[in-house]
């Protein structure tokens, strides 16, 4: 088995996953014909059918609310939003219904929203968000945030299984850019369990998706210039989050430094922070401190999104700050 | 040549015991709310109460035109207590709900009639206004996926139709051919205001051409006409016709809930609604005069109403409250339960 890339790893998930079960279906804006706008879901529909690849007319909520009334019948649906900024459309019936359907209705919603998230492409303030943050805040919704190719396929496939609504982010600048060989088997990656992407002794760096490997390059850069042992966090999962995993790399590390590409103002790294205090406040050496995105939308211009954006070398000096505190 | 004469025909079909299961419905809708006023005035219903006073025959009506048996579906709206009650909803169970009883259909987590049992056909509504249409537009995309001949029915009143959530479910239904029947119940008001701001249009039922489906106005006060024009959409959407919109005129005589002091209303509107057009005397009159229907087996009815009703009330008002405790389970599948914060007694955190 050769590379496949994080686009195809997902892929590759979703067909496994139709073939595993005939209760899983998809659903969304341009996915049967066309295979979607990145195509992520190309040849689906020639191999499973009309029935099970749906092209929806551009209605975010309708399709939303329609995958959770197949959900309650028994159906796990899969809805793809064309660029996950359009995600926002669905967020009355996704954190109103969706997320509270078992609690308040003891109704089984298992369904998956994913679909391309994320900046550093050029997309402007339109196709270029991160909106977790928006629904960390929901009960009921469970987050993934994969930052690998195995990873995409393993954490989508334990999505689809899962029988919680579970919104899947995928990051567009990862689609094409990291590739690596499929584990063998049912590759099924548990949500809620953070990965340790490098070890090391001397810094904590917490983060998820496209951090991870801006988060990567910047430790191979401290370990090179500073001579600094960072280890770094994937998340994996913001809801829910793995406090035992953020929990052990502070206690070895007793720095810890949030990156995630997500503005700053009540984005993920404030509640990954706040844990820290509650979990772990005596083993710091150093204020937590955060790298995000500054806190404006996200513009067009190179120069203005490379600026707007954080980049290596902000992790580099934030890294450098906290090593000498 | 000798002539028979064949014998009457039942008004919409249906035998005589039908006709007086509907008026069964029609007051035990109707007796159990004037229970719930009660109930709520001693201050044992925690939260709003919302009638359907003069508009019994639509939910009735329309929900009695799926057939259970073969698993139909409905999703009733907050003036559909009625449909709740002929999918098999009991007394009881709508009295612990609205008394945020442990032993409630929600555990006490939801209000009024915001409850389903999806094995008994209907799924709660949520208070986002077209949100559920969306919701049954999936339901019945499963059926028709399925190959199931089963069909779907939302309820949503005037104001819903304004809404976006509204139009992207009935859109998707419509182009997925989905069987699925949406009423729109036009009670002339959504909370104080009239249907002339709501819409420019004068028929909402016009509004089904822009998706491509069949849309039909009915007297909403007449339970047979809501039957028929119903069970013929309901039949359409088994055969494999699709969506079919039906708007059902009606009045909402009381406020939007219990509080509403309806100061907005033209005098004497809700006066002339009660006197000449209240669905439930509209059919007793039709009973009597039309199928010779007694008044004695229309008490017979009545008492047995007000039995059931009595008697769901003492229990009701025996039931506990939830353990408070219970409102951290089963937010998601897994886990089970949510921590308590860590402020709180017991926490782990």
């Amino acid at each position: 088995m050769g590379e496949v890339t994080y686009l195809e790893a997902i892929r590759e998930g979703l067909i496994e996953e139709m073939e595993r079960d005939s209760n899983v279906f998809c659903l969304g804006e341009d996915i049967g014909v066309y295979g979607g706008a990145f195509k992520v879901t190309e040849g689906l529909l020639s191999r499973f059918g009309a029935d099970r690849v749906i092209d929806t007319p551009v209605s975010e909520t309708g399709f939303v609310g329609a995958a959770a009334g197949a959900a309650h019948m028994g159906m796990r649906p899969v809805c793809e939003m064309q660029f996950i900024d359009f995600i926002s459309c669905a967020y009355s019936i996704l954190t109103n219904y969706v997320a509270t359907a078992r609690y308040r209705s003891f109704l089984p919603c298992p369904m998956v929203v994913r679909g391309p998230s994320g900046g550093y492409v050029r997309g402007g303030p339109f196709h270029s968000q991160n909106p977790e943050a928006a629904f960390l805040h929901t009960p009921g919704l469970k987050i993934v945030c994969p930052a690998t190719p195995a990873d995409a396929k393993g954490l989508l496939k334990a999505a689809i299984r899962d029988d919680d609504p579970v919104l899947f982010f995928e990051h567009k600048y990862l689609y094409r850019r990291v590739r690596e060989t499929m584990p063998t088997g049912d590759h099924v990656v548990p949500l809620g369990k953070a990965r340790v992407a490098r070890e090391g002794r001397d810094l904590s760096i917490i983060t998820y998706a496209a951090g991870v490997w801006k988060s990567l390059e910047a430790a191979q850069i401290l370990e090179r210039e500073d001579g600094l042992a960072v280890e770094v966090l994937d998340l994996r999962t913001l809801l829910p989050l793995d406090d035992d995993g953020i929990v052990m790399t502070v206690k070895k590390t007793n720095r810890a430094l949030i990156v995630h590409e997500d503005t700053a103002t009540g984005g993920a790294a404030g509640e990954v922070i706040a844990r820290v205090n509650q979990l772990a406040f005596e083993w710091l050496d150093a204020p937590v401190r955060r790298v995000a995105a500054h806190d404006v939308p996200l513009p067009y211009a190179p120069a203005l999104e490379d600026f707007v954006l954080p980049q290596t070398s902000d992790i580099v000096a934030a890294s450098r700050w906290l090593a000498k505190y | 040549m000798a002539i028979t004469l064949s014998p009457p025909t039942a008004p919409a079909g249906l035998t005589r015991s039908q006709l007086l299961e509907l008026y069964y419905y029609m007051r035990l809708t109707r007796t159990l709310e004037e229970r719930l006023v009660a109930l709520y005035r001693q201050t044992k219903v925690v939260g709003g109460l919302f009638r359907s006073l003069g508009q019994e025959a639509d939910a009735v009506g329309s929900a009695y035109a799926l057939d259970r048996s073969r698993g139909d579906i409905l999703s009733p709206l907050i003036r559909n207590l009625g449909s709740m009650l002929v999918q098999g909803a009991q007394p009881l169970e709508i009295l612990l709900q609205y008394m945020a009883k442990g032993d409630s259909l929600s555990r006490g987590r939801e209000l009024n009639i915001h409850i389903g049992d999806l094995d008994r056909g209907f799924i709660g509504q949520i208070s986002h206004l077209g949100d559920m249409v969306a919701v049954m537009a999936g339901v019945t995309l499963t059926f028709k996926l399925r190959k199931e001949p089963r069909v779907g029915l939302v309820y949503v009143g005037d104001g819903a139709t304004s809404t976006g959530a509204f139009h992207e479910g009935l859109n998707f239904a419509a182009v997925q051919r989905c069987p699925l029947v949406v009423i729109v119940e036009n009670n002339g008001y959504a909370y104080s205001t009239p249907i002339a701001r709501q819409t420019a249009a004068t028929r909402l039922a016009d509004k089904a051409g822009g998706y491509g489906i069949p849309g039909i106005t009915a007297d909403g006060n007449d339970v047979l006409a809501v039957y028929e024009v119903t069970k013929e959409a309901v039949d359409r959407a088994r055969e494999g016709g699709g969506v079919t919109l039906i708007e059902l005129m009606t009045y909402r005589r009381k406020g939007h809930a219990e509080h509403d002091d309806q100061s907005y209303l033209p005098a004497g509107e809700i006066e002339r609604w009660a006197a000449e057009n209240d669905p439930l005397d509209r059919y007793v009159d039709r009973l009597t005069d039309i199928l010779g229907v007694t008044a004695d087996e229309l008490d017979a009815i009545n008492d047995r109403v007000r039995g059931e009703v009595d008697r769901a009330t003492d229990l009701a008002e025996r039931s506990a409250p939830p353990a408070a405790a219970d409102a951290l389970i089963g937010v998601y599948a897994d886990p089970p339960v949510m921590p308590l914060q860590w402020y709180r007694e017991g926490s782990d955190g």
